[in-house]
């Protein structure tokens, strides 16, 4: 019999959303015996459920909730009302991600410090370190499995037909940080199995090779008795008392009712739109602008990585789809070097496509010979994206519709971003570093993608040592209520050049060690 | 078949009748019709692009015919048979039965497109022999709803057909065969 919790239960934390960051902390506060109520927007599917097909996963778990995209970047013309492609569902967006799973570099942690003021950006150091949090990156890499790591033991996956053409173009333009560090069994562990390369690795790895909460953290978390999970349970307002803390939640649950669940602490963790939009919609008379909100920062500084993607095609097969879904990765311009033209740095992720996802992304509004010649040569493509440093400015963010509502009554969220003038020159020195790359190895033809939606998505409730300058302290909690945490990528003070699970999942650890403590000395 | 969970002969209605159409209307316009195409069986069409006007009630046989040969000026390949564009356009029909709306942007846009081809050009759309010219009278009207609406749905109509999959050198599902592990994941061999 599954753990129950009443909702009149004032001791449980009550997290809100079941991904890299709420999952994960759910289990790692179970461990501890700390008892847990996690509401989850989405459906729980499991592998059973995982097709190995673009559309249809598409159209099963991906976030659909109309979202309006705003601002001066690609989206407001290609994706007008799907900013973000991340998913609804148990497990969050781990059960698309492609596994990449790259550590911050040190300097990310000191963005402000690092690159000075920048105009037009509002750069902010973190208030922790690499060092503060390289402890808990090697706890996250044992528990993802991360292949080719210390922490896992796990030897590197093997090399797919994607790999081998990208990395020989890159040894020939002289590239030699080429890297492959993905939280996906090479070998059997932690009682999953070693990866069969499906190549479906973003439609939900059906073989549970891919590390997502859906299958270890959530289990293992319910399998301690200590935690409740409750699936298709939209949160609408977070509640406090008459002292400021936060009380309980207010979710619609998965018959349509609308539920009170009361709370000792309350972590959000729905991804960086939906966290500062439930901020914002829970606004009081004592909290006029939204909940920790008093330095008006909730929303603002929303990153989502400078990206671009590109297909190169080679004179003979590569067949990119065979395999996992992302390839090598050139590391060798991650570093800052402003002598090309812009701070911070950027990765080369090879990252295939099946073919109905190539028609749709190559060219979007584009037909005739011109995109038909080239899809005609999809089993002689390689496919990078490009994952760059992207500036934090305060009018990039969340805000709320003034009249539009969902279908749950709540203002529909305007996600509002515009490339800052170092974004636009990471996209373009990184397109043209693929196109040489590509052709190193003969390619010939390159196409320029534009950006995918933003899977990447931080920073909207960002950590900062000062209360003034963000909504949470270096444990991801708020500055303004004590018991009101932050656990997902939203509270990223900069993007940095990395994909961001490994970081929300070494967070959420050292999150959890914290509030386990701080509950224990009875101050939460 | 291709974009929703359970495809059946009724998916196309049930989409056209759901709240989720308006949500999944984000890729319009930007080639991604994401709504559910479904592919309906062949059965009452004949092939070579000419439909027959039992099957086609609602759009009526010209309609279909110019649908057709449109959506092979979209997106042109030579090597695939007139059937799978055939089947791209097919699900227009119960569509266009539901939704009146639906139905006069496709009548009414193909109407558009065959006055635009005999004032130019002498001759309807369909029956004009260069594809040159009947380009130039696409991109006339490319930046139009009817336009858009076509070849955003043909995204997903034409290129999640998994039976001209194999013609591009996509393999698709791969679980079920174990992967691609044993069967060329690295078989590279001119690097």
């Amino acid at each position: 019999m599954a753990t129950q919790f009443r909702l009149n239960d004032d001791q449980v934390v009550v997290i809100i959303g079941s991904g890299a960051g709420g999952g994960t902390l759910a289990n790692e506060l179970a461990q501890k015996g700390v008892k847990c109520v996690v509401l989850e927007a989405g459906k729980h599917y499991q592998p059973g459920d995982f097709e190995n097909d673009e559309w249809a996963m598409f159209n099963k778990i991906s976030w659909l909730d109309k979202r309006i995209s705003a601002g001066g970047w690609h989206h407001t013309k290609t994706y007008p009302n799907l900013p973000a492609w991340i998913v609804k569902g148990v497990g969050g967006s781990t059960v698309h991600w492609a596994g990449l799973a790259l550590r911050f570099l040190p300097h990310d942690f000191r963005n402000r410090s690092t690159y000075g003021h920048v105009d037009g950006a509002n750069l902010l150091d973190w208030p922790i370190g690499y060092d503060d949090l390289e402890p808990y990156y090697f706890r996250a890499e044992k528990k993802m499995g991360v292949a080719g790591s210390t922490a896992s033991g796990l030897p590197l996956l093997p090399e797919n037909n994607h790999y081998k053409v990208i990395a020989a173009g890159a040894r020939k333009v002289g590239y030699k940080q080429i890297v492959r560090p993905m939280a996906i069994n090479s070998q059997a562990y932690d009682g999953r199995p070693g990866c069969q390369q499906l190549g479906f690795c973003m439609q939900g790895c059906k073989m549970t090779a891919k590390w997502s909460t859906l299958y270890t953290e959530i289990p293992k978390a319910l399998a301690t008795g200590k935690v409740e999970l409750r699936p298709q349970s939209m949160v609408l307002k977070i509640e406090h008392d008459k002292s400021g803390k936060v009380s309980g939640v207010v979710y619609v649950d998965q018959h349509g009712r609308t539920q009170r669940q009361a709370a000792r602490v309350v972590c959000v963790a729905g991804n960086s739109i939906e966290s500062p939009r439930l901020l914002l919609n829970s606004a009081s008379s004592l909290f006029p602008d939204g909940l920790a909100n008093s330095s008006g920062q909730v929303g603002r500084n929303y990153l989502t990585h400078t990206t671009a993607a590109a297909v190169a095609i080679h004179k003979k097969p590569v067949h990119m789809y065979r395999g996992t879904a992302l390839a090598a990765v050139i590391s060798d311009e991650a570093d800052p070097n402003p002598s090309r033209g812009f701070f911070g740095g950027y990765h080369l992720e090879g990252l295939s496509l099946g073919l109905p996802y190539t028609a749709a992304f190559m060219k979007p509004g584009g037909w005739g010979r011109d995109v038909t010649s080239a899809l005609e040569m999809y089993d002689h493509m390689s496919c990078v994206w490009v994952c760059g440093e992207d500036f934090a400015q305060e009018q990039n963010g969340i805000t709320l519709h003034p009249t539009e509502k969902d279908q749950y009554g709540l203002p529909v969220p305007i996600v509002s971003k515009t490339d800052h003038a170092n974004d636009t020159a990471i996209r373009q020195h990184g397109l043209a570093q693929f196109r040489k790359v590509s052709e190193a190895v003969g390619a010939t033809r390159v196409i320029d993608m534009p950006p995918y939606p933003a899977s990447h998505n931080m920073g909207t409730n960002r950590m900062s040592a000062k209360a003034r300058d963000g909504v949470v302290n270096q444990w991801g909690q708020a500055h303004d209520i004590k018991n009101l945490f932050v656990s997902d990528g939203s509270q990223f003070t900069s993007s940095s050049a990395a994909n961001p699970t490994l970081t929300i999942v070494a967070l959420a650890i050292r999150q959890a060690e914290y509030i386990a403590g701080a509950m224990q000395r009875k101050e939460l | 078949m291709n974009t929703l969970p359970h495809p059946s002969a009724a998916t196309v209605e049930a989409v056209a009748d759901s709240p989720l159409l308006s949500r999944r209307r984000f890729l319009q316009g930007s080639g991604v019709a994401a709504l559910g195409v479904t592919i309906v069986p062949l059965s009452g069409l004949l092939l070579s692009g000419e439909a027959s006007a039992a099957a086609f009630a609602t759009l009526g046989p010209q309609t279909a015919r110019t649908l057709v040969k449109m959506a092979r000026d979209i997106f042109p390949h030579d090597k695939l048979a007139d059937r799978f564009y055939l089947q791209a356009i097919t699900p227009y029909e119960r569509a266009a039965a539901r939704d009146a709306k639906l139905k006069s942007l496709l009548v009414d846009g193909v109407a558009a497109l065959d006055a635009a081809a005999k004032q130019r050009y002498g001759k309807p759309y369909a029956a004009l022999a260069s594809e040159e010219q009947r380009v130039e009278l696409l991109k006339a009207i490319e930046s139009g709803p009817f336009f858009k609406k076509v070849r955003g749905d043909l995204v997903t109509g034409l290129y999640n057909n998994k039976a001209l999959w194999p013609q591009f050198g996509y393999e698709g599902s791969s679980w079920e065969k174990g992967g691609y592990l044993h069967r060329g994941f690295d078989d590279i061999d001119w690097l």
